[in-house]
């Protein structure tokens, strides 16, 4: 029979859990710690706006009369961060995807050996090493160097995520396309990548929170992130305790809030399947 | 009637198994060249061969004029000219049953959309399916699926249809609705290629059945020389097999 391959999943095993309506229990765990996490950021500058509230303020970019400033905020400058890598990483992955799956053995060899010695480095050790071996030849900027630090990082298990996708693509997809006379790389264009799409979107979605998260690396590249304004702020108020608690609660309120949307998606994917 | 396939003295190894061993035949213009045998005697690989889905190795198959085998050839045209049906039906998923049909006459030979929509319809007409054009695959029973699979292979007007399997996934009422269509395809004199189980389709639309064993051509001749009076051995043992079953 024809199989559905629409509907294959790729497991992804770490990360966070992505909380599907279905699966009650990862659903209401994920309520329980979303709006926890949400009143916590409510209840703790309220009762106690010394210094949580300054604290918020400081880290999120507000000014002291709760004037949005984009250039200090740190919540800005880690999303600026986390979308500018993830769309590398995309490029970077469905190229390198594409090249582990080529006839050419040069290339393939290539590529399977670049996401080899990237996934053994960690990206702290990465981050590092782009930032000042790297400034040894070429003066890079803080941001763009944690970009391409990230990028490149995560370029490798994204590429991972397309190959995985592309092979699960019944080989009769590319059969039928070639005996219709396409060439391989029409194929692939017009036949295997749409189909690999659905498939991936997922796992990429959680590759995104993931990057999210490890974009937290980035406040030692003298980066202003989330993290790298609380720990500015805590060094100079010394309220070290309740400023990493506020970015803590930040943080999981994003990467809460990212899971649900990526189960959303996902829910929307499998009754668009469905529906045709 | 002049050759349409000229298949020479072809093996095909698979590592060390061997798919094809020295394999001779040829199909003329009109013909409905129909192969029988048990599983695994190289069948399959005979048709994907023809089309190039896999690479002889050794022996050399022609198209009219084309040489399908060695490095010169111009795969590309050899599959224009050969049109292919798979067990599986393999329709793109993600387009509706027009898209399947007209993306590969637009893409592949420069047909403006319209003409290639006008025909696809046509062809749609032919096998029973107009109302479905703007269905998706997972919409359509197998027998469906494989009707418009015909469709799709019929749309780059090939020179000949290879048929591999078309039936074997199907239940027994989708299979007629699919052998009706081939019939017909048989009787308005398209040369056709079929590997299958389906005896009373050889019967009674073939002129030539092939009897395969062991990635060889044991014995070629008419549907009445074959069913009511093969000469080989092997042949009598593999037809008392099937009709018995």
């Amino acid at each position: 029979m024809a199989k559905i391959n629409n509907k294959t999943k790729i497991e992804v095993t770490d990360g966070v859990l992505i909380p599907a309506r279905d699966d009650s229990s990862i659903f209401s765990a994920w309520r329980i710690a979303f709006y926890g996490a949400i009143s916590v950021l409510i209840l703790l500058p309220v009762l106690s706006p010394e210094p949580y509230c300054h604290i918020f303020k400081f880290v999120v970019g507000f000014n002291e009369d709760w004037h949005f400033d984009f250039g200090s905020s740190g919540l800005v400058k880690t999303f600026e961060v986390t979308v500018l890598s993830i769309i590398c990483a995309l490029i970077i992955g469905l190229l390198v995807g594409l090249g582990r799956i080529s006839r050419y053995p040069l290339i393939n060899r290539i590529c399977t050996v670049y996401v080899e010695v990237i996934r053994g480095i960690p990206l702290l050790v990465q981050l590092f090493y782009i930032y000042y071996a790297l400034a040894k030849f070429v003066k890079i900027m803080d941001i763009s160097a944690a970009v391409i630090a990230m990028a490149i990082c995560y370029g490798a298990y994204i590429s991972e995520i397309f190959r995985a996708g592309i092979q699960s693509i019944p080989k009769g997809q590319m059969e039928a396309a070639l005996a219709l006379g396409m060439t391989r790389s029409q194929a692939i264009y017009r036949i295997i990548l749409p189909q690999t799409i659905k498939v991936v979107l997922p796992p990429i979605g959680n590759e995104f929170i993931a990057l999210l998260k490890d974009s937290s690396l980035v406040s030692i590249l003298a980066v202003s992130d989330l993290l790298r304004r609380g720990r500015e702020y805590a060094s100079t108020a010394f309220y070290y305790f309740e400023t990493y608690t506020m970015v803590a609660i930040i943080y999981l309120i994003l990467t809460l809030f990212f899971s649900r949307l990526v189960a959303i998606m996902e829910e929307r994917m499998k009754t668009d399947v469905n529906q045709g | 009637m002049s050759t349409r396939v000229k298949v020479l003295n072809v093996s095909k190894n698979f590592g060390h198994v061997v798919a094809l061993n020295n394999v001779s035949c040829e199909v003329k213009q009109g013909d409905v060249f129909f192969i029988i045998g048990s599983s695994g005697s190289g069948k399959s690989t005979l048709l994907r061969c023809i089309n190039r889905l896999e690479n002889v190795t050794s022996g050399d198959i022609w198209i009219e004029n084309d040489l399908v085998t060695g490095p010169k050839a111009n795969i590309r045209k050899i599959r224009e000219e050969t049109g292919m049906v798979f067990q599986s039906f393999n329709l793109f998923p993600h387009l509706n049953v027009i898209n399947n049909i007209t993306l590969a006459p637009r893409i592949v030979k420069n047909v403006p959309a319209e003409e290639a929509e006008e025909k696809a319809r046509t062809l749609l007409k032919r096998v029973g399916l107009l109302e479905k054009e703007r269905a998706y695959p997972e919409q359509l029973s197998g027998g469906q699926q494989q009707r418009v699979a015909i469709a799709r292979a019929l749309a780059m007007n090939p020179m000949v249809m290879l048929f591999d399997e078309p039936t074997s996934a199907l239940d027994p009422e989708m299979t007629k609705e699919v052998l009706d269509v081939m019939k017909d395809l048989a009787d308005e004199g398209m040369t056709m290629m079929v590997v299958s189980h389906e005896m009373g389709f050889a019967k009674a639309a073939a002129n030539k059945v092939v009897y395969m064993d062991n990635a060889e051509i044991i014995e070629i001749g008419t549907p009445e020389e074959i069913f009511n009076n093969p000469q080989k051995e092997r042949t009598q043992r593999f037809l008392r097999n099937v009709l018995k079953a």
